[in-house]
């Protein structure tokens, strides 16, 4: 018994059944709706591999010795552990610096803490530590939400990893991304004026060449729901197509094409090409705003456990947003659909006005330049 | 004995729970938290001389060549895998490429194949051999091959090698997979080469070590004895023939002596395997083994927590033997088999499902020990056992 017991006082220090074993850090993650705290634990050699701990050459790391390069532990770690959230960076910094034992030596431990900027449904980790020195690094991550842990690997061929979101259960995860789909499309300027586009036409009638008042509310409401109808199929296919993985397209052209798809729908008003068949319009270019949705949806993260229940919380959020919009605009647009006001600022003014915005987002996105990124930066 | 054992072990476990893994702050700064392995060992600073040169040139082959095999020497000399990951991340230019030059591949080969990606190395060495016919690439194929339980394609590598190098490194290569397809007479021919042979140190030493293995499993224990006697002469401190001898010895009812033989190996989770085996055989060893056997199971949990496989085989015999499992004995040992079909491997599915009494592992054994002219007296020694 004694001897056991001081075999453990050893170990604590210098163990002396130290293991071989392959390189791996333990990184614990605590998260608190927007804060984040937590432990990572990076193996001395390791540390003294990337860094050059053992300052005087001695061939023994000190305390002393690791204690005044803290400040570089720190930053070497955090600037290969990336978090974020909902597309934004969650700051991390290291408030403290300890020491443990592990059965192949003695750790660093760095006590993090911080904060996400957004608060998504998911984190997004980046973990790169130790990937250039030592392919076989591990990263093992025990991520901590709602009381419940689950336990992620980093890799050098797996170190991007969405974790979170899923520990709420799966009506707690619906709502989610229910309420993230329908802020995307009320914030996702790009899909409001696109729709506003094919919309504001409806409650209008094109014969010999002018605009005419729409002769029932019947009439008018059917072009809306074809429109609408046509809108949410063509992007919930590709939507899912792209949430899946099964295709995939670069966000710039994406996001240009979306920003040329508003350009054409509102001077479609002003100079008509198709005037009763708007729906086919919505459909074609609905397909690309479901490539917009998921790139949104990509960078809140999707818990890989449950796909199903947030792509389709997320798609059905954005028909929710959708039809709210219809439900403000169809009556009043219905109401002053008579009046010279309507077809003259409304259609004509207003569609100018929104080709003209989805022009400088043409332009930015196509160019890569920030011209009022102000407005178009909200997604 | 055993409810002591268990309670040690809990206790062991608690206690390690306890003072073991909570992070402090050291009260001195003189405290020396790591010894670094160039302390101990001078020649690994040459690596660090190396690899800081090739920082300064990353796209040298010759120079990553060069770190890649020393880091991977180390890895073998010391048991450390850590220096597995050295020679990849120096290989790093070249890792994905299956163009790569021979040198590159033959070298990312030997590292998978101590990853246990043998199809991997497989694909690689294949390219070399197409290419160059290199003798090394040759015999690393054969010795995959004869891992992988495919005796004639390995035998048919090591007759390539013939003229290409001397007759006992080709003798050797052979007299494995020749003797666990049933060729008796290649085990003579290496012990008469052996005998008379001038090789270079490092052969003989491995040639030995093969010799010992193939004696023991043909139930030859004085000849076994020799042949690992006089390959320790040449490599003390070899860890594979440490861990062939120490089977040997427990085989043959001699754990005591296992132990003065690896009692400073305990880093090497193979080797503190075996410590901990022979423990449990000797009396009076009861805090040790406790000690020893918690240890072992922290490292295999470690290991998986990683998603490591390379430990499937020692692992089920830890389950088997010290852990009480059997069922979890049977999976890692089914698992393994999967993978690699050595002797040794066998032997941990046998003794697995009879433990368990599983048919289908049963099935596994019986019908490869059938259609395989595989000897091994020890195996057949306990398959005879009630």
């Amino acid at each position: 018994m004694k001897r056991l017991l001081l075999g453990c006082l050893l170990a604590a220090c210098c163990s002396l059944a130290q293991a071989h074993k392959p390189s791996d850090a333990y990184l614990t993650l605590i998260r608190d709706d927007a804060a984040l705290s937590g432990q990572l634990d990076i193996a001395l050699r390791d540390l003294d591999n990337a860094l050059g701990l053992d300052a005087n050459g001695d061939g023994d790391v000190t305390w002393g010795e690791l204690r005044a390069r803290e400040a570089d532990v720190a930053a070497y770690a955090l600037d290969r552990l990336r978090v974020a959230s909902a597309g934004e960076p969650c700051a991390l910094r290291a408030t403290r610096q300890l020491v443990d034992a592990h059965t192949d030596g003695t750790y660093a431990v760095l006590m993090l803490s911080g904060a996400c900027a957004t608060n998504g449904p998911t984190l997004a980790i980046d973990y790169t530590l130790f990937r250039d020195l030592d392919p076989q690094h591990r990263g093992l991550l025990n991520f901590v939400e709602h009381g419940a842990s689950r336990s992620v690997v980093f890799s050098a061929e797996a170190s991007h990893q969405v974790v979170g979101g899923e520990a709420a259960g799966p009506v707690a995860q619906l709502a989610t991304y229910l309420h993230e789909g329908v802020w995307h499309i009320w914030l996702g300027y790009d899909h409001i004026l696109f729709l506003l586009s094919l919309l504001l036409p409806a409650v209008l009638v094109r014969r010999a060449g002018a605009w005419h008042a729409a002769a029932s509310f019947r009439a008018s409401f059917v072009d809306v729901a074809k429109v609408v109808t046509a809108f949410t199929l063509a992007h919930s296919i590709t939507l899912t197509l792209a949430a899946l993985g099964v295709v995939a397209l670069p966000s710039r052209w994406v996001e240009s094409a979306i920003a040329l798809s508003v350009v054409l729908a509102a001077l479609n008003n002003v100079f008509p090409v198709i005037a009763n068949g708007r729906w086919l319009a919505a459909f074609g270019f609905g397909l690309l705003h479901g490539f917009g949705f998921a790139g949104a949806l990509q960078d809140l993260g999707l818990p890989s456990g449950s796909l199903a229940i947030s792509l389709a919380g997320f798609n059905l959020g954005v028909e929710c947003g959708q039809l709210a919009i219809v439900a403000a605009f169809l009556p009043l647009a219905y109401c002053a659909r008579a009046t010279f006001a309507y077809r003259r600022i409304v259609l004509t003014g207003g569609s100018l006005a929104i080709a003209t915005i989805a022009s400088v987002w043409l332009a930015e996105r196509a160019l890569d330049l920030p011209l009022f990124a102000a407005l178009a930066a909200v997604r | 004995m055993k409810p002591l054992i268990l309670l040690l072990m809990l206790l062991a476990a608690t206690w390690s729970g306890m003072a073991c893994a909570a992070p402090y702050v050291p009260a001195d700064d003189r405290q020396v938290l790591e010894r670094l392995p160039e302390k101990a060992d001078p020649s690994l600073r040459l690596l660090r001389r190396m690899r800081s040169a090739l920082a300064a040139d990353p796209r040298n082959l010759e120079l990553a060549a060069a770190l890649a095999r020393s880091a991977i020497e180390a890895s073998r000399a010391t048991g450390d895998p850590r220096y597995l990951g050295m020679a990849q991340a120096a290989l790093a230019p070249w890792w994905n490429d299956p163009h790569a030059d021979a040198p590159a591949l033959l070298l990312r080969a030997t590292i998978r194949q101590s990853l246990h990606d043998f199809d991997g190395a497989l694909v690689d060495l294949d390219r070399v051999i197409e290419r160059t016919g290199d003798g090394q690439a040759l015999l690393t194929r054969a010795t995959i091959l004869a891992v992988q339980g495919r005796y004639d394609a390995a035998r048919a590598d090591c007759a390539r090698l013939a003229r290409r190098t001397s007759a006992l490194v080709v003798a050797t290569c052979d007299a494995g997979p020749a003797s666990l397809a049933g060729d008796a007479d290649a085990y003579r021919r290496l012990a008469a080469l052996l005998a008379r042979s001038g090789d270079a140190a490092s052969v003989r030493a491995w040639s030995l070590t093969l010799a010992g293995e193939i004696a023991a499993r043909a139930g030859y224990d004085a000849a076994a004895e020799a042949h690992f006697a006089a390959a320790r002469a040449l490599d003390p401190q070899d860890a594979y023939l440490k861990g062939a001898y120490a089977d040997f010895l427990l085989d043959c009812g001699r754990p005591r002596d296992v132990l003065p033989l690896v009692d400073h190996d305990v880093r090497n989770d193979a080797l503190l395997l075996r410590l901990a085996l022979a423990e449990r055989a000797v009396a009076g060893l009861e805090s040790s083994y406790a000690e020893h056997a918690a240890e072992l199971a922290a490292r295999f949990d470690a290991a998986r927590r990683r998603g490591d496989v390379v430990h499937r085989r020692e692992e089920a015999r830890y389950r088997l033997a010290i852990a009480g499992d059997p069922a979890g004995a049977l999976a890692l040992a089914k698992a393994n088999w999967a993978v690699q079909r050595e002797p040794a491997d066998l032997r941990v599915l046998a003794d697995a499902a009879r433990a368990t009494q599983d048919a289908s592992a049963q099935k596994i054994v019986d019908d490869w020990l059938s259609s395989n002219a595989l000897h091994d007296a020890h195996l057949a020694l306990a398959r005879s056992a009630p």
